[in-house]
């Protein structure tokens, strides 16, 4: 059993070389989001009023080509009303239809619609995952199991490290951040203080807004994170037990030929 | 198949008989299954059971990927987020297969080390050694190619980067290049001849793996102690031995099990701590990636790549005297590539008649300074290459051809083994304390 599990400790060792460097420039600091660590799961009514920031500020600049409309209406999501997720598609940009080579109303079948072109930036779908915050303790980046990868806390610091300083360059302002990679960034401070008024009538500071739309752009990188924790959860479970039998099993199976039996 | 003398399967019924007549496959697995194992195997023998159940794992998970999969520029990156988004289960299939890899490759690199530290390579089981250091580069090409499919950044970026390698070969390099890529670039030819290989090699990998298991099971295994199974008789083998089924199977089983509880607690609950954040950026040939990072099991091999610079002496000399044919970055391709020669080659390197690192004091800690080197080379391998990590990363790759073609030939000679157990019995009694009869 010692040698099993020094033979299972240095597997450990060897997988935590795994640890990538590339740290990030800029600082990010840590928020304990309700999705994080083994347990974790989105707040259904965090992830509204992150979809709520995202429709009326983000959207205007940022697309999310790879996430389907319908999706805001299944579980583990904001779980909009179908109807009005429906409702709220047909009101957005006309979809180019390759079948009938023509633009039609978008449906709730697809994707959010994709921002393009001078002064638009990067599509959001995937930034939450494409952004890692830290790689603690010592860069192994073992905290992921408890804190996230740090994504949504990239988004957060983004959006609240502005410190007001503009920079002209080349004829364009940049804006600093102390988060952003080089501490320049060309996205104006797209938040203020009750810039828009929440549904749930939750107060809309900036430090709020940051984190439910980063909560909300989690999931939207992520949709089936708590699916896929409660198959760990499963996984771990049945695991623990098989491996306890198979232990009793091996135990007994080589009794007879260890130990004095004389 | 085995030398060593065991039962074999007799046909009783009818059937049977009638059966084994025209097709013996069921004495085949019979034997297979039942072959003497020497009892006294520890528990770094358990890898091979999971290196077994990762390459099933992966052709599974990766057979139905593929059934949800577009390999085109323009689609593969939407297609991994339709498995992650729509596919049922698809996120835990894509998280299985990527997770999977690692694992393989954990277990790839333990299996390995095991055999060098306890000389599994020695005669006469070299030819084993050599399937298996085949079966290590047909997975580090597998894995490699497979990276490349979500076509993230760190596909697209990482393919032009290790291609590049062969447009290093002075002359043909560059047509070489071009034959791999299917073109200028890393491009849609590019993706879907990787593609192709990608699901073709795993069943050349299964293949090889068979001619593995047909090798050791012809010499028979070898032990932590390093001596042989006596064959004189049937009797006298059956005291250095015991059945692989089910005193085996059950062990490694349950090793198995542990292995995959870990396993399936990363996969549940940080999927992406081994990967990188850049390859959920669509790839995008117009912007390079800051830091482009190999995956971990690439990085020990990938620091022996770049250690050798162009102001390192070896490098230096080894360019005049072929009147700069071999400029740097080919004798890092070579160095690297060499790396993994040097490894396939220990068999005749090894001058030791000692085969187990158990009874070789000195051999002991250049042993163990080889697996720190490797981790050491793993670390920085991600590193950037300025400050004190060049220097690193050349003292790690000169000790890593150090120990294969300078300590491992000396140390044979030099060295005075320790006392050996004359028996794989008593090898065992004594771990075990069980009377002798």
């Amino acid at each position: 059993m010692k040698k099993l599990l020094i033979s299972a400790v240095s597997a450990l060792v060897l997988g935590t070389g795994a640890a990538m460097g590339a740290g990030s420039e800029g600082h990010i600091h840590d928020v304990a989001f309700s999705f994080e660590g083994p347990f974790g799961k989105y707040d259904q009514q965090q992830l509204r009023r992150g979809f709520q920031v995202y429709r009326e500020v983000c959207a205007a600049c940022h697309g999310m080509k790879f996430v389907p409309l319908r999706t805001l209406a299944d579980e583990g999501g904001p779980q909009m009303d179908p109807a009005w997720v429906r409702a709220f598609a047909a009101e957005l940009d006309e979809v180019y239809d390759p079948e009938t080579d023509e633009t039609r109303p978008r449906k709730e079948t697809d994707m959010f619609p994709t921002r393009r072109g001078d002064g638009m930036g990067p599509d959001l779908s995937l930034m939450a995952k494409a952004r890692a915050g830290f790689h603690g303790p010592y860069g192994t980046g073992i905290s992921q199991l408890v804190n996230g990868i740090g994504g949504p806390e990239y988004i957060v610091s983004i959006l609240t490290g502005y410190t007001g300083e503009e920079v002209e360059m080349a004829g364009s302002i940049f804006y600093e951040n102390t988060a952003f990679p080089g501490g320049l960034i060309s996205m104006p401070p797209p938040l203020s203080d009750e810039l828009i008024e929440y549904e749930d009538g939750h107060e809309a500071s900036v430090h709020h807004m940051a984190e439910d739309v980063s909560a909300f752009l989690m999931w939207a990188a992520e949709p089936k994170l708590m699916a896929r924790k409660q198959w760990g959860f499963v996984g771990v479970l049945l695991l623990t037990l098989l491996t306890t039998l198979l232990y009793l099993t091996n135990k007994r199976l080589w009794a007879p030929h260890k130990g004095k039996h004389a | 198949m085995a030398g060593i003398p065991h039962d074999h399967y007799e046909p009783k019924t009818g059937i049977e008989k009638w059966l084994h007549n025209r097709l013996p496959i069921v004495g085949l697995i019979y034997d297979t299954i039942m072959i003497p194992t020497p009892k006294n195997l520890n528990w770094w023998w358990i890898w091979g059971i999971v290196l077994a159940f990762c390459l099933a794992l992966q052709i599974v998970t990766g057979i139905v990927l593929v059934m949800h999969y577009t390999p085109h520029v323009d689609l593969a990156f939407a297609s991994v987020e339709h498995i992650m988004r729509d596919v049922n289960g698809g996120y835990m299939l894509r998280y299985m297969h990527a997770n999977g890899a690692s694992l393989f490759f954990l277990a790839v690199y333990i299996h390995i080390f095991r055999g060098l530290y306890y000389g599994s390579y020695k005669a006469p089981r070299e030819v084993t050694w050599i399937v298996g250091m085949v079966i290590y580069l047909a997975m580090m090409g597998t894995a490699f190619m497979g990276y490349v499919l979500p076509w993230g950044q760190m596909s697209f970026w990482g393919a032009t980067v290790i291609t590049g390698l062969f447009g290093a070969i002075p002359g043909i390099g560059p047509d070489i290049q071009a034959w791999l890529l299917g073109g200028p670039a890393v491009d849609n030819a590019t993706l879907n001849r990787f593609f192709s290989l990608h699901y073709l090699l795993p069943f050349v990998i299964a293949a090889l793996v068979a001619v593995h298991i047909w090798a050791f099971h012809t010499t028979g295994n070898n032990n932590p102690t390093g001596v042989e199974v006596r064959r004189g008789s049937k009797a006298e083998a059956e005291k250095d031995t015991l059945p692989f089924w089910p005193y085996f199977v059950i062990k490694d089983l349950f090793a198995l099990a542990l292995v995959l509880l870990i396993f399936f607690a990363v996969v549940g609950f940080m999927p992406n701590y081994l990967g990188h954040p850049d390859n959920y950026i669509e790839a995008n040939p117009l912007s390079t990636p800051a830091h482009i990072v190999p995956e971990w099991y690439f990085l020990p091999f990938y620091a022996i790549l770049r250690a050798f610079t162009a102001d390192v002496w070896a490098v230096i000399l080894v360019n005049k005297i072929t009147f700069g044919i071999v400029d740097a970055k080919f004798f890092g391709v070579i160095a690297m590539f060499g790396a993994i020669i040097a490894m396939a080659l220990a068999p005749w390197l090894d001058t030791s008649k000692v085969r187990s690192g158990q009874f070789r004091p000195m051999f002991k800690w250049w042993f163990w300074l080889l697996a720190i080197d490797f981790v050491v080379l793993m670390w920085v391998g991600a590193m950037p290459t300025d400050g004190i990590y060049p220097y690193i990363s050349l003292i790690g790759a000169t000790y890593w051809f150090g120990y294969f073609f300078v300590i491992l030939p000396v140390l044979g000679l030099i060295e005075k083994p320790l006392p050996m157990p004359a028996t794989i019995e008593e090898d065992f009694n004594n771990h075990y304390g069980t009377s002798a009869e």
